[in-house]
């Protein structure tokens, strides 16, 4: 007696559940790309944790938290691995409009990336576009940070190199005038001898020998 | 008292100056090209005859005048004779339309030096749209480098007419490579001899680092190996002779007066035969060396698109047919694509238009030169390198340090002539007039930050210097040979230098190089008179690649007057001097 309500409900699931049916989505998955000698084979048990993470997905949404596991239906799932799923409403009779769907896993996108391990790109929902993130943008762009250093940095060099042109330009045309105040200046002068300054050596000072008699305390003085 | 003439502190400083003038960009993203195009390995032949042929005698000459001058290029072909005058005005005038467009290669390679210091690098990823949901579709149409090239760098206008305004970013980076030219030139030779041990130096070193960086690249060896196999049918190719001669006259700087002036600040006795062989060699070298770099990047380049590409059509494939994962690898897809082809006929017809048939051979067959090489071939390659920011950084700066000591050649050539003038350096210090030729080209550089701007700086790429230059050295060549003559010279340099002329330098002087620049000219002429109307390559934002447009009349005008008023100042100036002469023979002529 059961059989006909069986069979009658196996009908109305395939025909809620078929590839390019009415709120119907197809997922694809790229599970070896994405995990390598990591990756685990795709069977029932996955088919439940998918389910599983798109009921979790619908109960989010206000006025669907009474999704369970057993609304979400998977079909004709292929060796790629994708199939098509849709969700049907408590009564099993309607699918689930598909924008709520749509915005449903868009919201917990990366819930449902990381209970796979897989990413946007190796766990694709085909129609729904996955939100991508924004470069990070600073107030002020780098580039300009480094122009502004470099650009102070050689105008310091240049203003540099101009000035003490300039101070040596005067220093050469003030040696004309030097050279006849020459003899005025000599003392002022400080008179270089191997590269010692003489002042330094205190010519002016000097030091007594004193092995040398001075000429004042031999003589009687006047 | 005169002042003594600013000499170069050592003969090092001499070479250093030469070869970081002659080594440029032109090593770098020209000689590669050529290489490429016209028979790999064995346009190293008629490369290197042209060298000994055309390059050393050419480049000894130059100096030799200068040496012998000790002025400036106006002063020096004054010198050799009254009536030559407009030779060095031409040179002058030359260097200075060079030095206009050429420091904004630099302000771009500021540019992207800047933007080297981000993670991740901004020409590697492509901006997002405006609702985020996928890529800016100009950025999908081209590519991202393409993209950071085209829109973020130049932000091109569709064609040359549609001026646009001046671009601030690039407009600051270009007064900052002024200002470092600036700072470079400001006491001459002083100055200069210190910072040509950098700019010659510097280049070097990237080279190496990526020569061990390129070869040690996945697919390295495949660009290497295609580019340097000779394809020896090439050598039976004119243009490829003609190249060659091209390549050297230019990548040794030639008849810009740049050799003259660097010259002219010589000891008297100094060796100029060996120096002219020295750098000769070195540039040729450094081309080669630069090519091998080069190469083994464009391998990487082209076995990594391949790669993408096979990864494409697998996927397609996989995701069309629902294969299992994994299924399809490089080596089998030949074979599951016939499989397919036959067992699915109607399915893989579908599908048949998105196929593409990868093919590493097409993509290293992409040929590229000058900016497009610089800066979008070798940008791609370094964002896929491992710690492309080191990479992007070295790079650039190599980049910058062969395009300074390009332009410190062309400043040279220009303030050399003018500080040697008695009329102006008596009433302008150095550094001023220095400041007023950087600001005065900084100002009309400035075109070429505007959004048409690099449709403009291709014209002067190509015209501004091309066909004036091959006169202007052949004027100098049979000046120095039949008007100041050939014995004449001998025995001046012997004078000088101590050493004897030998026949090989005679015979190449008084006839070879010229018989090959007026080959050279009339081969230039031809070419241009047989094309008919001029085109240019135009960036169209909604294909994502370049078209070919033709110029405007205007354009057509600019190139014509460029070319005209280099050329016709030889003519003009040999009028004026003739004039000037009459008229002062003219006056005092008592009446009979």
């Amino acid at each position: 007696m059961l059989w006909p309500l069986f069979l009658l409900v196996t009908a109305i699931h395939a025909e809620l559940c078929q590839p390019d049916a009415e709120n119907a989505f197809k997922v694809r998955l790229s599970i070896k790309t994405a995990l390598g000698d990591k990756a685990y084979a795709w069977d029932i048990n996955e088919e439940y944790l998918f389910r599983a993470m798109v009921a979790f997905s619908m109960r989010k949404v206000p006025k669907r938290e009474t999704t369970e596991i057993a609304h979400v239906l998977l079909c004709n799932v292929t060796q790629r691995v994708s199939f098509w799923f849709v969700v049907t409403d408590p009564s099993k009779n309607h699918t689930l409009p598909a924008a709520e769907i749509q915005s449903a896993i868009r919201m917990n996108r990366n819930r449902i990336n990381n209970a796979f391990s897989l990413s946007d790109q190796t766990l694709e929902f085909l129609k729904i576009p996955s939100t991508l993130a924004p470069p990070v943008d600073p107030s002020v762009p780098i580039w300009i940070i480094i122009f502004g250093v470099i650009f102070c940095i050689i105008i310091v060099a240049t203003t540099l190199l101009i000035l003490s042109g300039i101070w040596q330009s005067r220093r050469k045309n003030m040696e004309p005038s030097e050279m006849v105040d020459a003899e005025d200046k000599r003392e002022n002068m400080i008179t270089v001898e191997n590269g010692i300054p003489c002042d330094s050596l205190d010519a002016k000072g000097g030091h007594i020998n004193d092995a040398f008699m001075t000429e004042d305390e031999r003589l009687t003085p006047l | 008292m005169e002042k003594a003439r600013p000499q170069w502190a050592n003969p090092l400083q001499f070479v250093f100056a030469c070869i970081s003038y002659a080594v440029g960009l032109g090593n770098v993203w020209r000689f590669p090209y050529l290489c490429q195009m016209y028979g790999g390995g064995s346009f190293l032949i008629p490369y290197l005859i042209m060298l000994v042929v055309e390059g050393m005698p050419l480049l000894y000459m130059e100096l030799a005048v200068g040496q012998r001058m000790r002025q400036g290029s106006i002063g020096a072909w004054r010198t050799i004779s009254p009536y030559l005058g407009g030779v060095g005005v031409a040179s002058v005038l030359v260097s200075f339309f060079l030095s206009m467009y050429y420091n904004v290669i630099n302000a771009w390679a500021f540019w992207y030096l800047f933007h080297s210091f981000q993670n991740p690098l901004p020409w590697s990823v492509c901006p997002l749209n405006g609702n985020r949901t996928g890529y800016d579709a100009e950025c999908e149409a081209a590519s991202s480098t393409q993209y950071f090239w085209y829109r973020k760098t130049l932000n091109i206008s569709p064609s040359i007419q549609e001026s646009g305004a001046v671009q601030w970013e690039p407009a600051l980076c270009l007064i900052l490579a002024w200002l470092v030219v600036y700072l470079c030139i400001l006491r001459g030779t002083e100055s200069t001899g210190k910072v040509v041990y950098f700019t010659a130096l510097l280049p070097y070193c990237v080279l190496i680092i990526y020569l061990g960086r390129g070869l040690t690249l996945h697919g390295a060896t495949n660009g290497l190996i295609y580019m340097f196999t000779p394809k020896v049918e090439q050598l039976a190719n004119p243009r490829t002779w003609i190249n060659a001669a091209t390549q050297i006259f230019f990548s040794l700087g030639l008849g810009f007066g740049s050799l003259i002036a660097f010259a002219s600040y010589n000891e008297p006795s100094n060796d100029c035969q060996k120096h002219a062989i020295i750098v000769s060699l070195i540039n040729s070298a450094t081309s080669i060396f630069a090519s091998i770099v080069t190469f083994s990047i464009y391998g990487f380049k082209a076995t990594f698109n391949y790669e993408n590409c096979l990864n494409k059509m697998i996927l397609l494939l996989t995701n069309s047919f629902d294969l299992e994962d994994g299924f399809l690898t490089a080596s089998n897809l030949e074979q599951v694509k016939d499989h397919l082809a036959s067992a699915y006929p109607s399915k893989y017809s579908e599908v048949l238009p998105y196929i593409k048939n990868c093919s590493l051979e097409s993509e290293l067959d992409t040929a590229v030169q000058g900016t497009g090489l610089a800066f979008i071939v070798y940008s791609e390659a370094i964002k896929n390198m491992e710690v492309s920011q080191l990479w992007s950084v070295l790079y650039f700066f190599m980049l910058l340090m062969l395009g300074i000591g390009s332009m410190l050649g062309n400043t040279a050539a220009i303030l050399t002539p003018l500080t040697d003038s008695k009329v102006i350096s008596s009433h302008l210090p150095k550094e001023v007039i220095s400041g007023l030729v950087c600001l005065i080209s900084c100002a009309v550089g400035m075109l070429f930050t505007m959004e048409a701007g690099n449709y403009w700086f291709d014209i002067f790429n190509d015209y501004a210097a091309t066909l004036s230059l091959l006169l202007i050295v052949l004027v100098e060549t049979i000046a120095v040979c039949y008007v100041y003559g050939l014995r004449r010279f001998e025995s001046d340099l012997k004078a000088m230098t101590g050493r004897a002329l030998s026949w090989y330098w005679k015979v190449m002087w008084a006839g070879v190089s010229p018989l090959l620049i007026v080959s050279l000219f009339a081969f230039y002429l031809s070419d241009y008179i047989l094309s008919g109307t001029l085109r240019y390559q135009a960036w169209d934002a909604s294909q994502g690649q370049l078209v070919t447009k033709d110029y405007p009349a205007y354009a057509l005008a600019v190139i014509g007057l460029l070319v005209a008023s280099s050329t016709m100042c030889i003519p003009l100036g040999a009028l004026g001097t003739f004039i000037t002469r009459h008229l002062k023979r003219g006056d005092p002529a008592p009446v009979a």
